[in-house]
């Protein structure tokens, strides 16, 4: 770790606060990662991640930055990681997913704001998170309210705050905004990192982002079997890890830990007895570290077999199409990939009802847990919707609202286990 | 053959003991600064063959007694069908949770509703009330059902609500009116969470507040449906436990 001092000053973290940061993330780590029985030997190689992610990753970072590259960090599955890639930059997710310095973030925003926003704004006030740092360029998204207008808050903090607008209906216009908000990030990033984005380059983006996602999907598809050859918690962190690590090795680790996963489903082994009841996560992205109602689960007696979030399936079930020789006709292709996410902000969002039954059939799943983050409206207002659609075709749901704090634990615990007790047979 | 079920509420711990069907003991303590402690005074020279254990310190009581363990929901559900056959819908006010379950045609939980982690709309809410009023739990809720007007109280944070509780007695409110506003609002607060769950159907009302006659008659009036409180609301949960440790035994386990 000291090794790493040198870069962390430089790059302004408050270093008392960043040890004391590092050193809650490593011993619940321990306590949630490492302590889980038959974990396959693939997570080695994430186990290692999540313990260089302030460390290793950002040498990387800056090491990039020293050949000329930059990195680009952002909040949203919106922001297209192909456009990145084709100027040679690093895209990086941002740290926004533990209650850290809320005080800090709750000096400049109010108190009743979901807790994804005032963790971003922690970390930054707290001087914690080295990708925030060492961003050249930080994309924000007019997605909800509380993260469209705390980026204007946000903005005078940072270096170089880049806002993309984004429809709210799946019309034509919708998509025409979507493609010209593209048009001008591209020329954002081509502006910043002095690269110019070419039918090669860009094929070359979207190659690589679709590889990782063809890994993340081979991973999803495993996870089908009975009994599930890897448990809901390591498959969310593949997912988490998705957002920080360099793609290329990503997608071959993922890969690797497919292979092994594949040998276990063929011999029948899994991290649970056969049986266990499976449930299917629905609803708001659950970022690095916010492990608390996976773990909950996971300890009551059931498995986690699919995430129908932005960190999972909403975030990665699609491709980019790469056929066309314009660059014109490829962002076309990016357009239609992302135009596709169905994200709550849309009104209306059907898709996402018929993905997460899609998903529930293919997981054999046997309940869903619908999962809000505290004051995030677009998801707790469309749980409604959803739970009603949902077991109106016989679909148990739980709807779960909470934040990053422990103080509920034992209260969602009563929940989940009620909710197995309902599914569970006999 | 003995069957037990212990329930460790936030506030209060509740054991039933069962032979036959019939319950043959039933016993209470306050949950103190040690649940483990309280629930082992209340165990302490009690005969059963099995016990079950629910309610916020199930799991606790589970690592010390080495026995199984049943959400509250569960408990609820298996006591209040047992205690009364028809019942379908189940609106529990303990010290700390207020929840709502529903039961299909088979009898068996089909949903349920619980209250966000803060206290609002629970026992807890009342005490907190009557203790800003300075009247005991008995004097609270008499005082409510002898008001012929209700304060509105607008806050259902029980910190809020006892600031705005203040400021009205120190306008001059009348006391018993306000002590009706607190009740009318904890009610529309639980009845909001059943109606989710179930919009129609007589109720079964059990907990501790389920003594509070004022919340009682309130529940009815504002559901315009029938409320069924059985003799001691406060123990089902224990008996449903002890319902179900008495399947246990007989190795058959019930849902």
């Amino acid at each position: 770790m000291s090794n790493y001092i040198r870069m962390w000053s430089a790059l302004g973290l408050d270093l008392k606060a960043h040890d004391a940061l590092l050193s809650i993330l490593g011993s619940a780590y321990q306590d949630i990662f490492l302590s889980q029985k038959n974990r396959p030997e693939g997570m080695k190689y994430f186990d290692f991640v999540m313990s260089e992610v302030h460390g290793l990753r950002i040498k990387e970072l800056m090491d990039a930055k020293a050949e000329g590259r930059i990195v680009v960090g952002s909040y949203c599955v919106f922001v297209p990681e192909e456009l990145i890639l084709a100027v040679d930059g690093v895209s990086v997710g941002l740290c926004a997913g533990a209650e850290f310095n809320f005080e800090g973030a709750e000096e400049v925003l109010p108190r009743n704001l979901c807790p994804l926003i005032k963790s971003a704004f922690g970390f930054k006030r707290g001087l914690v998170c080295p990708y925030v740092e060492a961003s050249d360029i930080i994309v924000g998204e007019n997605t909800c309210d509380g993260k469209k207008k705390a980026y204007e808050v946000l903005s005078p903090m940072v270096k170089d705050l880049y806002i993309i607008d984004l429809p709210q209906m799946k019309s034509d216009t919708g998509k025409t905004l979507l493609k010209e908000e593209y048009k001008k990030f591209i020329a954002k990033l081509e502006g910043v990192s002095g690269r110019k984005i070419t039918v090669e380059t860009l094929k070359k983006g979207i190659e690589i982002a679709n590889a990782k996602r063809k890994a993340v999907k081979r991973l999803a598809e495993l996870r089908k079997a009975d009994p599930a050859p890897i448990s809901g918690l390591d498959a969310l962190l593949v997912n988490q890890v998705f957002f920080y690590d360099d793609p290329l090795r990503f997608t071959n680790s993922v890969n690797t830990l497919c292979d092994e996963l594949e040998e276990r489903v063929k011999k029948g082994e899994g991290v649970f007895p056969k049986g266990t009841t499976r449930i299917l996560m629905s609803g708001c992205p659950m970022a690095v570290p916010n492990w608390k109602v996976p773990m909950i689960v996971e300890s009551s007696g059931a498995v986690i077999v699919g995430e129908e979030s932005c960190v999972g399936e909403r975030g990665t079930q699609w491709f980019t199409e790469d056929k066309s020789e314009t660059v014109a006709g490829l962002l076309d292709n990016i357009t239609e990939r992302y135009f596709k996410i169905d994200c709550a902000v849309f009104t209306p969002n059907p898709s996402r009802i018929e993905h997460v039954k899609e998903m529930y059939k293919k997981c054999n799943a046997r309940g869903v847990i619908h999962y809000s983050l505290q004051f995030c409206h677009p998801y707790i207002v469309e749980s409604g919707p959803v739970e009603a659609e949902l077991e109106k075709s016989d679909i148990p749901v739980l709807r779960i609202e909470t934040d990053y704090s422990q103080e509920d634990a034992e209260q969602l615990k009563t929940r989940v286990e009620a909710f197995f007790e309902r599914i569970q047979p006999g | 053959m003995r069957a037990a079920g212990i329930d460790i509420g936030s506030r209060t711990v509740k054991l039933a003991v069962i032979e036959d069907g019939t319950t043959v003991l039933a016993r209470k303590a306050l949950t103190s600064h040690d649940p483990l402690d309280a629930a082992r005074t209340l165990i302490s020279g009690v005969m059963y063959d099995v016990i079950v254990a629910t309610g916020y310190g199930r799991h606790l009581v589970k690592g010390h007694l080495g026995c199984p363990v049943i959400s509250e929901i569960k408990a609820f559900a298996l006591g209040a069908k047992a205690i009364h056959p028809p019942c379908k819908v189940i609106l529990d006010i303990g010290g700390q949770d207020t929840k709502a379950i529903s039961l299909n045609d088979a009898g068996e939980m089909s949903k349920f509703e619980m209250n966000d982690k803060c206290a609002a709309g629970t026992g807890r809410f009342l005490e907190i009330m009557a203790n800003a009023l300075s009247y005991t739990l008995e004097e609270f809720s008499r005082a409510a059902l002898s008001a012929e007007r209700a304060e509105k109280i607008n806050s259902m944070c029980t910190v809020f609500a006892e600031s705005e509780v203040i400021s009205l007695t120190a306008q001059g409110a009348m006391r018993h009116e306000v002590a009706l506003g607190i009740h009318k609002a904890i009610v529309s607060r639980s009845t909001a969470l059943l109606k989710r769950i179930a919009p129609s159907g007589e109720v079964f009302l059990a907990g501790g507040v389920a003594f509070n006659e004022c919340v009682r008659a309130l529940i009815a009036e504002e559901l315009n449906r029938s409320v069924v409180v059985p003799t001691d609301p406060q123990i089902v949960g224990a008996y449903g436990a002890a319902l179900h440790a008495a399947t246990l035994e007989e190795g058959k386990g019930v849902k």
